[in-house]
């Protein structure tokens, strides 16, 4: 297998408030990402779940280098982007890029949508000849599925999926090696998602990208990922290999996202309901459950989930589970043969 | 009976650009106890229709037609009126459980208000009420948490105190307009199971609007298609799930990703993109994305109806019904308009 292109150790980030009133101040500290790992191979896509709160955006941004780890490694073809300064690391930003989750509220409405898909053009090549900027943002536009004669039209007279088109095309148009997509598709129409999901398949094919392809929607990520990181609470539950996970996930909370998702058929949704069982919210980050943190809204919890935490560890077929009941319990997923 | 008859409804828009026509000659009954889903894309004029009747359009937004809540016309009545109807008898609660609470209030505040303006409850009684709804939508440790601000609730209990402020009144009627598209899948499970049980134990009438027809498969007891304004296919849950017969029916289905389904690798997308109402393609609004597009789509397509409700806007012909409006070439169209 090739050398990863990304490998993220140990990433950890914390961000500090207060709480109280004037006089009964005092500093809180919330882990938003505690100690993520993973490797990423040219071509390959990563996805990761989870609920809000559970720090899959902050770890998207960890890795771009927007906000300041405060633990942890993140080696970009063998060099570490956390101990880069700023200019550096700007730099480093041409092979490194990111697609919003807001496909409107992320484009400038005063832009053309042309000018910004050039915009990287300009910031990183400002030399770079007009004809040759337009050559390419045409190009681009071509590649996302927008017709290049749309180059001069605003935001706001494309629909949200074309909005998120110019947002792909921004993001690929310096030629990136690595694409962060956070929730990409949650402000789309479902019957849209598939064709920007499917687009964004296309393109890594096509182009070799590294992908990484945040949701909190298994049903979003199954299509277009290799493996899939499950988060909570800044932790990695489960990381396993797509056909495995889908199969039979092996963290409790895996299980409990997959039944979450609702089903189009009257009766199959109807049955499902009745054995579906996740309740509560997650809890508040300032107050971790001690032992495993998922252990108070789990149906498998046995007493020692309550005191020891467990580790996140590799099982035999080379997935990673953070669970002490991961080989005795049976999640799996019943699946219809036929389609 | 028909609790709401909604007639040859049309909204549209003055703008700068010109007229917008978002809602065309949308009818619909809604029976008591029943729950009906509106389901379509972004555009597709589900959202101004119930903005529409319940007296909430934009400045702009002009409105024909009628909506009769037991037999008196929402459209026709005084705005003194309507507010005696909005909020006691018909209730609506909004997409974004984020914005649609005050955060400068608490939330005993928010929900104490509408009991004691609607139906005179002192203020003690008023937050008894209102803490015996929290309950009921499973707001945990409902005393304390009355007392908080909007910004201390997460968002699936945000879209909890929208539901219990929604059902304060004991509405007849309770609009929802994608209540949990902005929540977490499992947060949309809980919300959908919340208003499955609700139903239950009340005889509220329930209007849902989403885009995503797996969100109220479970819920729902007969569901309007709506593309561009108009509907285009109307049927029980288990026609239009097990027997679609519009092909944008059959598309909206083919495109939610299933977890139950072995995994195949291209997702079934809804090519195109919804149209501009603005200009609109002639004949049927649906055929440039429409994979069963045949030459006489150019002309407007017939609409075909069957005994049990079940209607279809579409030139293939549909199973049991007759064609109760005609096929219509374009010319003859604009001549009529």
């Amino acid at each position: 297998m090739s050398k990863p292109v990304l490998r993220v150790q140990d990433l950890a980030v914390t961000f500090s408030g207060f709480t109280g009133g004037i006089f009964t101040r005092r500093e809180r500290q919330l882990r938003a990402v505690d100690g993520i790992s993973f490797d990423l191979h040219p071509g390959e896509t990563l996805g990761v779940v989870g609920e809000s709160g559970s720090g899959k955006s902050t770890l998207a941004r960890a890795i771009l280098g927007l906000v300041k780890p405060g633990r942890g490694r993140v080696m970009w073809r063998g060099e570490d982007l956390t101990a880069l300064d700023e200019e550096e690391l700007r730099q480093k930003r041409k092979e490194l890029q990111i697609v919003f989750q807001d496909p409107i509220a992320s484009l400038n409405p005063r832009m053309t949508a042309g000018d910004i898909i050039a915009e990287p053009l300009w910031t990183f090549y400002p030399n770079m000849a007009r004809l040759q900027v337009e050559e390419r943002t045409r190009g681009m536009m071509k590649v996302v599925g927008l017709l290049p004669n749309q180059i001069n039209r605003y935001p706001h007279e494309f629909s949200g999926g074309q909005c998120q088109r110019i947002g792909i095309a921004r993001s690929l148009v310096l030629n990136p090696k690595l694409l962060v997509c956070d929730e990409p598709v949650s402000a789309l129409d479902v019957s849209i998602q598939a064709q920007i999901i499917n687009l964004l398949k296309d393109l890594q094919k096509k182009l070799g990208l590294a992908l990484i392809f945040i949701a909190h929607d298994l049903s979003v990520v199954r299509h277009i990922s290799d493996r899939v990181m499950v988060m909570y609470m800044g932790q990695a539950m489960e990381v396993s290999e797509k056909q495995r996970l889908y199969k039979r996930p092996l963290h409790p909370y895996t299980n409990a996202l997959m039944k979450s998702v609702p089903i189009p058929d009257p009766k199959l949704a109807a049955e499902a309901r009745q054995a579906s069982w996740l309740t509560g919210d997650m809890p508040s980050p300032y107050q971790r459950p001690k032992g495993c943190i998922f252990h108070d809204r789990c149906p498998f919890r046995v007493k020692r989930c309550e005191a020891d935490v467990p580790a996140l560890r590799r099982m035999e077929n080379g997935d990673w589970v953070a669970c002490h009941r991961a080989e005795e319990l049976d999640l799996s997923i019943q699946v219809a043969a036929s389609c | 009976m028909a609790l709401l008859k909604v007639k040859n409804l049309e909204v549209a828009f003055d703008t700068p650009d010109g007229e917008v026509k978002a809602v065309n000659g949308m009818s619909f009954e809604l029976a008591e106890g029943e729950t009906l889903a509106i389901v379509g894309e972004s555009g597709a004029g589900k959202s101004q229709m119930v903005l529409a009747f319940m007296g909430l359009l934009a400045e702009n937004g002009r409105v024909t037609g009628e909506a009769l809540f037991r037999d008196r016309d929402l459209l026709k009545m005084k705005p003194r009126e309507l507010n005696e109807i909005r909020g006691k008898h018909i209730a609506m609660i909004f997409q974004d459980p984020m914005t649609s609470l005050n955060p400068f209030l608490t939330i005993e505040k928010q929900m104490a208000e509408v009991v004691m303006h609607h139906q005179g409850l002192r203020r003690d009684e008023a937050r008894a009420h209102a803490v015996e709804m929290l309950r009921a939508v499973r707001i945990p440790d409902p005393e304390e948490r009355i007392k908080q601000y909007p910004h201390e609730y997460s968002g699936g209990m945000r879209q909890r105190v929208m539901i219990a402020i929604g059902l304060l009144c004991e509405p007849e009627i309770l609009i929802a307009d994608e209540p949990s598209t902005a929540l977490d899948v499992t947060v949309q499970a809980q919300i959908t199971e919340l208003v499955s049980e609700l139903r239950k134990q009340t005889r509220m009438s329930l209007i849902l609007i989403t885009h995503d027809l797996a969100a109220v498969a479970e819920i729902a007891d007969r569901i309007i298609v709506m593309y561009a304004g108009e509907a285009v296919e109307t049927g029980s849950v288990d026609d239009i799930f097990y027997r679609p017969q519009h092909p944008y029916t059959r598309g909206l289905l083919a495109s939610v990703p299933r977890l139950d389904r072995a995994s195949d690798d291209e997702l079934q997308a809804i090519p195109g993109n919804p149209p501009n109402l603005q200009d609109l393609p002639e004949g049927c609004r649906f055929r440039d994305r429409c994979t069963e597009a045949m030459d006489q789509c150019v002309n407007r397509p017939p609409v075909w109806a069957a005994e049990d409700g079940r209607t279809s806007r579409c030139f293939l012909p549909m199973e049991g019904g007759k064609i109760t409006v005609e096929a219509v070439e374009p010319v003859a169209a604009e001549e009529a308009g």
